[in-house]
């Protein structure tokens, strides 16, 4: 196994920024239940509000907007579980955490970049006046596609429907304003900018009602029953703070993944990059070396110490081919092929410069065997 | 004490942190579950599920050690724990959980559709049930003894043929007594129902058995053991498999039962916790109970009409609640600022209303309205519960007897 270790799989999980890992300790520390009315639990409250103003800073909204949960996929959950409505309408390339919260949901096509059909979404909209809400993420976690969620927004709003969006991947990567998304519900995740994993928000913007789906205490204003997650919470809040103020380093990051692609051109003109011609994520390449199974590429590259995965992580066990890439229409085979490499704000040219030859190494030996396949 | 020493504390006191007797709200970090956290807050960052690389693995291998300690703790399986964000996540999930997938799975026989719990449940249990009666679900809040004890007739005679679930909560977290959970489990399936415990204040502190005691869920919180806040588990049985819909869907990790990416450093820490209270059960219970009685001697003394709530044997070794007459908790906890103390569960803590625990126990509004609970925990010292009954004591006759404060 390569000592070299290169980690190009931040779209799994970013690694702990230092303000955060210190925010989170200190409040590991810190004795208190924030709903106790003594001096140790006010410490707490005070701590937990504060945390609130900087998680809502990161993407426009005020602190009262903010519901801390335990993660994505719970945001994602209480948002569509949450918002009542009779219908729910889903992009076909939502997370999973979106799509299997209601399964009955209603699926928007995609384009072939994977990005919904405005078109579509209006004619579904208009053909059941019942009350709706729409879910369609900010950008994609497997190939980093922005949506047109204000066009999005839009549409949902003409048809009195709510707006969700997942905001999962895109925010710390690029500025994010909720009132410039039209979204009424945001999903955010800590671990996915730099803070602690275990910790998420849901962005309510003011005025949406929502029935809680954790019940018990009257944490959150009655929206999410829990002690608070103090060292989580604290940790978000000082991984928002450093993302928000650091989002010029995406510049470099996008520097970095134009390059890598175009190696990869360069060295195997028949690898695929999806959604490489439309708005997406400076971070991101979901890369098809056709012919060689991603578990394939995704091991031989682990053994050179790269690491990369072949979706998104949760699923990444499975072998099942994503459905993302196959509501773009790519097809089975080409899908089944493709890895995610997803770059960060400290990943180095010489961590791509690794991938580069640890891939081009692998394409060599595989073309290699396929022409010996040939020639026999 | 000598009263010189009482006042050099009292002033040292107010000028530093309060002393903590709120152990039952949320318990102090462990240093040593803190230290087997750091690690996974730095380098081991990876996401566990990313099982194709090293970072993954490791993240992974760390969680697996956890799940087995918090399964040692209770004598599970380790594959019948799934981690999940706390204790009120774990309430709602066994709770809802097995009611929706007894629903989406009907058998022949009657149906199940009712659940009993018990009037003094937590919160989020009670507003678990009446979330399900929304949806159609019957559900018996059964009414408790005065010794906050659940009167075992009456508890056989709630469960029917079409009973799903009983839940009832193995310590109160307001007035520490311990039901009678292996009682409660054969009398639940005898009617071949399913018996869930909330056990989120007595995991680590009693000794906990799923197969002697017959649970087949049971809900565990990280911050009740001296473990971290956001983190918490529950444990579901294999054999007979008890069968629930998750309330969280997703990537599908925890064997579909706990969508999202798993904590990894606060599973570490809820694991390591686990292991550390399983370990120190016994003697630490037999220094709690030591101390309960030394306060409960010293206040039952001092404050004359010093109420005891709850059972005086059957409690957690570290938990007192109390009746002051003639004051209200609210002017005795502000009396006494040197002590972190409150008036009972932390999530209702802030309302002003009488405790519903207390008031279901029969106590009038006034006494309920004069009880404050004291939760003593590992980090207490016998200093802090002299120094505790002091203060209390003093404020409760100086309050009673409407004198002001001495300047």
């Amino acid at each position: 196994m390569s000592a070299r270790e290169s980690y190009l799989d931040w779209n799994a999980s970013a690694p702990l920024r230092q303000e955060a890992r210190a925010a989170a300790v200190a409040a590991l520390e810190m004795c208190g239940n924030p709903s106790s009315v003594h001096r140790r639990g006010r410490a707490a409250r005070q701590m937990v509000e504060a945390a609130r103003a900087a998680v809502g800073g990161l993407v426009g909204a005020m602190p009262e907007e903010v519901v801390f949960v335990s993660g994505g996929t719970e945001a994602n959950h209480l948002a569509l579980l949450g918002a009542g409505r009779a219908r729910v309408l889903v992009s076909a390339v939502e997370h999973d955490s979106v799509l299997r919260a209601v399964p009955e949901a209603e699926r928007i096509p995609v384009d072939k970049d994977g990005r919904v059909l405005l078109a579509a979404l209006g004619e579904l909209l208009a053909g059941d006046c019942a009350p709706a809400l729409v879910s369609v993420m900010a950008a994609n976690n497997e190939t980093g596609v922005f949506e047109p969620v204000a066009a999005v927004a839009e549409i949902a709003h003409a048809h009195g429907a709510l707006f969700h969006c997942d905001a999962v991947q895109a925010a710390g990567k690029l500025p994010l304003d909720l009132a410039e998304t039209g979204a009424d519900l945001l999903s955010l995740s800590a671990h996915k900018l730099g803070g602690p994993s275990g910790i998420g928000a849901l962005i309510l913007r003011g005025g949406v009602e929502l029935v809680s789906l954790l019940r018990g205490g009257a944490q959150e204003r009655r929206r999410r029953a829990g002690t608070e997650n103090l060292p989580g919470i604290a940790g978000f809040a000082a991984a928002a703070r450093v993302a928000a103020a650091e989002i010029a380093a995406y510049d470099r990051v996008r520097q970095l993944r134009d390059m890598l692609e175009a190696e990869i051109a360069r060295l195997a003109p028949e690898a695929v990059v999806f959604g490489a011609g439309v708005p997406r994520l400076p971070n991101t390449s979901a890369i098809a070396m056709p012919g060689t199974p991603a578990e394939t590429q995704v091991i031989a590259l682990d053994l050179d110490g790269v690491m990369v995965s072949a979706g998104a992580a949760c699923s990444s066990g499975k072998v099942s081919p994503s459905h993302v890439l196959e509501a773009m229409g790519a097809g089975a085979e080409l899908a089944r092929s493709t890895i995610r490499v997803s770059l960060g704000w400290s990943t180095s040219e010489a961590e791509v410069a690794h991938f580069l030859d640890a891939w081009g190494a692998l394409y060599r030996r595989r073309r290699g065997l396929a022409a010996g396949t040939l020639a026999a | 004490m000598t009263p010189a020493l009482v006042r050099k504390e009292l002033q040292a006191a107010a000028n530093s942190l309060p002393i903590y007797l709120d152990n039952q709200s949320s318990t102090p970090l462990d240093p040593r579950v803190l230290e087997a956290m750091l690690p996974y807050f730095t380098e081991h960052f990876g996401n566990p599920h990313s099982e194709s690389h090293i970072y993954g693995k490791n993240a992974a291998a760390a969680v697996e050690r956890a799940r087995a300690e918090v399964a040692a703790l209770v004598g599970a399986d380790p594959r019948e724990i799934v981690f999940t964000s706390g204790a009120t996540e774990s309430n709602n999930l066994a709770i809802k959980g097995v009611a929706h997938f007894a629903r989406e799975h009907p058998t022949s026989g009657p149906a199940r559709d009712h659940i009993v719990a018990l009037a003094s449940e937590h919160k989020c249990v009670l507003e678990s049930g009446r979330a399900l009666e929304r949806e159609g679900f019957r559900v018996t809040y059964l009414p408790i003894e005065r010794s906050g004890l659940v009167a075992l007739d009456r508890l056989a005679a709630a469960i029917g043929e079409r009973t799903l679930l009983v839940s009832v909560m193995a310590a109160h977290n307001e007035i520490g007594v311990l039901q009678p959970i292996t009682e409660i489990a054969r009398l639940a399936h005898a009617k071949g129902a399913l018996f869930h415990t909330d056990a989120a204040q007595a995991a680590g502190k009693i000794p906990l058995d799923v197969a002697a005691m017959g649970i087949d869920l049971m809900s565990i919180s990280g911050h009740k053991l001296y473990g971290p806040k956001g983190v918490g588990a529950l444990y579901i049985r294999r054999r007979p498999r008890v069968r629930l819909t998750p309330l969280i869907d997703g990537g599908g990790q925890e064997r579909g039962l706990r969508s999202g990416t798993l904590p990894t450093p606060l599973c570490v820490g809820l694991g390591r916790a686990a292991a550390i209270a399983g370990a120190e059960m016994g003697e630490e219970a037999a220094r709690l109970l030591r101390l309960r009685r030394h306060m409960t001697e010293g206040l039952t003394r001092r404050v004359p009409g010093l109420a005891l709530n709850g059972d005086a044997e059957r409690r957690l070794p570290g938990s007192l609640n109390f009746t002051f007459p003639g004051v209200t908790a609210a002017e005795l906890i502000e009396a006494c600022p040197s002590i972190a103390i409150s008036t009972g569960s932390a999530c209702t803590s802030a309302a002003v209303e009488p405790s519903y625990v207390l008031r279901a126990m029969g106590l009038s509004d006034e006494a309920a309205q004069g009880s404050i609970r004291i939760g003593l925990g590992r980090f207490t010292t016998a200093a802090e519960a002299d120094f505790a009954v002091d203060a209390l004591a003093e404020a409760a006759g100086r309050l009673a007897s409407g004198r002001k404060a001495p300047t």
